[in-house]
């Protein structure tokens, strides 16, 4: 038995653990250091009509146990992520989940609709949580009713299951799941990062050209942890956790919240070989806490029927 | 090939005022082929700094399997690194980006190597490659005082060495820009490192003849995968295209990328 195995809609994972968007380009630099196929699913840079360069530099500034980014979306654009980067992937037998962002409901429709088609990829991640961009991407993660309509949009046109991916920069995060969920959604992907900033000491200006970025990294897990404790409990979609996972322990403890596979960020730029790692870390933790297999950890924390019969095994 | 490895501490000393050189030892130094490439270090086993820290390689010794890095000590985690003592290890992934092309100058022509602060380093295994080379190296290395001047010495044996400080206490009172002036330096190829302002009157003054111009910028991950670390190119500074430093450089022909 594959106690890794995780069954998501779209998605046959052989292990619950991925690469963050963002996190991990579009590959080919980990593809130095390890068999790609390893990974239970990657998620890959965030996708848009047109080509972006992103934001000035300096892009990144480092926190206590977190870095701020303001990449600002720099991708090659819908073509060449097509044609190059995916077909590149093809090499690997792993599905990919597309990251598809924009500035207007119409970009973010063409994307999913042509990204879609791309063989390999088995899901989209509908990032509507970008904090680095001025237009759009935001707006779409704040308010629920936009974005249940940009969720139902891109369902209409997606050829596979859509994942909404939630920010955590709002007031109430259980009333956006429940928005994308009632928009369509198959399953929801947090958290994004928490906008944040820095001030340099000697210039007394931010040291992010963009002035914020996007908080990621360990500091930020107990947020996650708490919002996907809290979201799980009031929609029935599925949840990729991520924010701070660093380890074979923090995967768990996602699962405990209520995710059902987890994605790795901010961790692969410190040890590129951090998911195989926890991959291969994971059987023996599952051992050690009594688990036969992964998704019976899933909700721990809350539901208490897991639990009970947890105990009689 | 990039290598993470655990390196051992061979020495660390003080050698200017904040100014550190760390010598490890580790296999990884067998892919160390050329001078300009970096090491991306962790310096902390927690999460605090959690990001690694790039430091260039300022002298290679292949036989012995060690590496020595010059670093100023100036935040959290070079504070951390410079505490670190001999025996002990340090994580390091490594070697990463491109280094100067020492294939750029023929035997017999001269290259002018240009060092500013902490941008001296990576100059000196690339003045090594190019004596070996045949190559008549001049070096002009610019620092802000006197306290922090650091391998005058080394360099000097290598070739002919200039060196400039910004309030005059040692050398040429002003920048490496005046030195060269000056002493009306003429040379074949130009290998430079250290402030982007240094590096972009360089690039200006000297836009007739072949300058390699390694950059720093903040890196995250240090293997081209994070995107913080672009430049636009030269031939499109507005536009889409891009460059990485830390895995399409930290060298560049002058020109190649905007700075």
């Amino acid at each position: 038995m594959n106690r890794l195995q995780v069954e998501l809609p779209g998605l046959n994972l052989k292990n619950p653990i991925m690469p963050a968007s963002g996190c991990f380009g579009f590959g080919r630099e980990y593809s130095q250091f390890y068999d790609l196929s390893t990974l239970g699913a990657i998620m890959i840079k965030a996708t848009t009509v047109e080509p972006r360069f992103g934001n000035p530099t300096p892009r990144v500034a480092e926190t206590s146990a977190g870095m701020l980014n303001a990449i600002g979306l720099q991708n090659p654009g819908l073509d060449k992520v097509i044609n190059e980067e995916l077909t590149w992937l093809e090499q690997f037998d792993v599905p990919i989940i597309a990251n598809v962002a924009g500035s207007l409901e119409e970009d973010y429709v063409q994307v999913a609709k042509e990204i879609s088609k791309s063989p390999n990829v088995h899901a989209l991640e509908l990032n509507i949580s970008c904090p680095n961009v001025k237009t759009g991407g935001i707006a779409f993660g704040t308010i629920p009713e936009i974005a249940k309509g940009l969720t139902k949009k891109v369902k209409a046109v997606s050829d596979v299951p859509v994942y909404v991916k939630l920010s955590p920069n709002v007031s109430n995060i259980v009333e956006m799941a429940k928005a994308v969920e009632a928009g369509g959604a198959d399953g929801l992907t947090m958290i994004n990062t928490l906008i944040g900033m820095r001030i340099d000491l000697k210039t007394g200006v931010p040291v992010l050209a963009n002035k914020t970025g996007g908080l990621s990294g360990p500091a930020i897990k107990p947020v996650a942890i708490r919002m996907i404790h809290e979201v799980s409990q009031h929609v029935s979609l599925p949840i990729i956790g991520m924010g701070g996972v660093q380890s074979a322990e923090d995967v768990i403890e996602f699962f405990y919240a209520g995710a059902s596979a987890v994605a790795v960020g901010t961790a692969n730029f410190v040890d590129p070989l951090i998911c195989p790692k926890i991959i291969e870390e994971l059987p023996e933790l599952l051992t050690e806490l009594g688990f036969d297999h992964i998704s019976e950890c899933t909700g721990r924390s809350w539901n208490k029927r897991e639990k009970l019969a947890h105990s009689r095994a | 090939m990039i290598k993470n490895e655990l390196c051992t501490i061979i020495s660390q000393k003080e050698i200017a005022e904040n100014i550190y050189e760390l010598t490890l030892q580790g296999e990884l130094v067998q892919s160390m082929n050329e001078p300009g490439q970096f090491v991306h270090i962790k310096v902390s086993n927690g999460f605090d700094p959690l990001l690694r820290r790039p430091i260039s390689i300022a002298n290679i010794d292949q036989f012995n399997n060690q590496f020595t890095m010059i670093y100023r000590k100036e935040g959290h985690g070079t504070t951390l690194l410079s505490e670190k003592l001999a025996g002990q290890t340090v994580d390091v992934l490594g070697p990463l980006g491109n280094g100067f092309p020492v294939e750029a100058i023929k035997s017999g022509e001269t290259a002018l190597l240009v060092g500013g602060g902490i941008g001296v380093p990576p100059l000196y295994e690339l003045s090594q490659r190019l004596v070996e080379r045949g190559v008549k190296v001049i070096h002009v290395l610019g620092f802000q005082s006197k306290a922090a001047v650091f391998y005058e010495e080394a360099f000097a044996r290598l070739g002919d060495t200039f060196v400039a400080t910004v309030d005059g206490t040692h050398g040429t009172k002003g920048f490496v820009t005046n030195v060269i002036e000056n002493n009306n330096l003429d040379f074949d190829v130009l290998y430079t490192c250290g402030p982007t302002p240094m590096l972009r009157a360089l690039e200006q003054g000297y836009s007739h003849k072949k300058v390699y111009l390694s950059l720093e910028e903040r890196m995250g991950c240090g293997i081209g995968a994070c995107f913080a670390c672009v430049c636009h190119t030269g031939d499109d500074p507005t536009g889409y295209t891009y460059k990485k430093v830390c895995s399409d450089g930290p060298v560049f022909k002058a020109g190649e990328v905007v700075i």
